[in-house]
């Protein structure tokens, strides 16, 4: 006997490139749970307008590419298949000023954030802002290009090095007011509607990224670290996030919130099976009834008009 | 195992175990890709490129 559409599950799908520990893990998890997986290697995979209907589909996206990962977003959300995460969700997070805008337009607490596009305006921004601050590259990772500058000679060196660089992404300029946090930041797992764990990042470095060596710790996720991580989750669209909070005097600030997370360095210190956790979730989506995929296309078909 | 040559040094493999994507070291040191199974195939692994990361 044949199920009606809406009781099967959709078929899972992780389309990844290169293999990290992280995907590793995930297939790994998903193979304990006895779910069949197809694995789409992204280098050998082509689309072609209209041709298939990805209605049946839960595609987990997990290529390294910031560029390539919106792109296939937006590809496979066109076939009609349910990504995780969505490509509104990915073209958010991938670029800070968007994400500032969004955890802005929630009322997500974040640390004072200008966005300038000449070097009077930047400048203005650093003397509104007050010494130092923090420039960053709006679209950028591991904490690659970040700068914190003292006085106006260190501003006017970094707007020249950008500008000498050329490109787009170094015509905008994203400047916060530096946060002097007690050495550590934290970061809150976001998995559908729950943090699964929390750690602190730890480190001499005043960019506490573990690509730049930080440490880290396992940290209980409090009532208060719950509810600001879980609103900046729901402020970029939701879905399996790595959301960084910063402690300041005034409370925690919502630093960035990140689409392509790394967790392999976060499993031991916090306990919790973070592969595991996205893999539940994935079935859970894969078994998602017929009103709650209409929902997610609801959704999505509203982000693409607005 | 098998020893494979390659422009970037020497791999002992077993490649029937290989996976798309998987990562695999010469004795050169290279990161090396695997790109392709059948022919299996390897293109050096950069560690980083402008918009990977998280």
């Amino acid at each position: 006997m044949s199920l009606p559409l809406a009781s099967r599950p959709r078929r899972l799908t992780v389309v990844h490139d290169r293999l990290r520990p992280e995907e590793t893990l995930l297939f790994e998890a998903l193979d304990r749970l006895g779910v069949e997986v197809e694995r789409v290697y992204a280098p050998n995979w082509s689309w072609e307008a209209g041709s298939i209907d990805r209605s049946d589909q839960v595609v987990l996206l997990r290529t390294l590419s910031h560029a390539r990962t919106l792109v296939l977003a937006r590809l496979l959300e066109a076939d009609g298949a349910e990504v995780v995460n969505r490509a509104a969700v990915i073209d958010r997070c991938g670029d800070k000023a968007a994400t500032s805008a969004a955890l802005a337009a929630a009322g997500v607490p974040q640390p004072r954030t200008v966005v300038a596009f000449s070097p009077a305006e930047v400048i203005r921004a650093c003397e509104t802002l007050g010494w130092p601050v923090v420039i960053k590259p709006v679209v950028g990772s591991w904490g690659r290009m970040v700068a914190r500058c003292r006085d106006v000679d260190a501003v006017e060196a970094l707007i020249e090095h950008k500008q000498v660089l050329g490109g787009p992404s170094h015509q905008t300029f994203y400047v916060q007011e530096h946060i002097d946090k007690p050495g550590r930041d934290l970061r809150a797992f976001v998995v559908g509607e729950r943090v699964v764990a929390a750690i602190a990042r730890e480190g001499d470095d005043w960019r506490t990224n573990t690509a730049r060596g930080a440490l880290v710790r396992g940290v209980e996720a409090g009532a208060r670290l719950q509810e600001v991580a879980l609103r900046a989750a729901a402020a970029v669209g939701g879905g399996i996030l790595a959301v960084d909070l910063l402690e300041a005097p005034r409370g925690l600030l919502v630093g960035e919130v990140n689409h392509g997370l790394e967790f392999r360095n976060s499993i031991g210190p916090t306990g919790v099976d973070i592969p595991g956790e996205i893999a539940r979730y994935l079935v859970s989506r894969s078994h998602a009834d017929a009103s709650s995929r209409t929902q997610n296309r609801r959704a999505g078909a509203v982000e693409a008009v607005s | 195992m098998q020893t494979l040559s390659t422009p970037y040094g020497r791999l002992d493999l077993d490649p029937a175990r290989l996976e798309l994507g998987e990562l695999v070291v010469s004795d050169d040191g290279v990161e090396l890709e695997v790109v392709s199974l059948e022919p299996l195939s390897f293109e050096p692994a950069p560690e980083e490129a402008e918009d990977w990361g998280e």
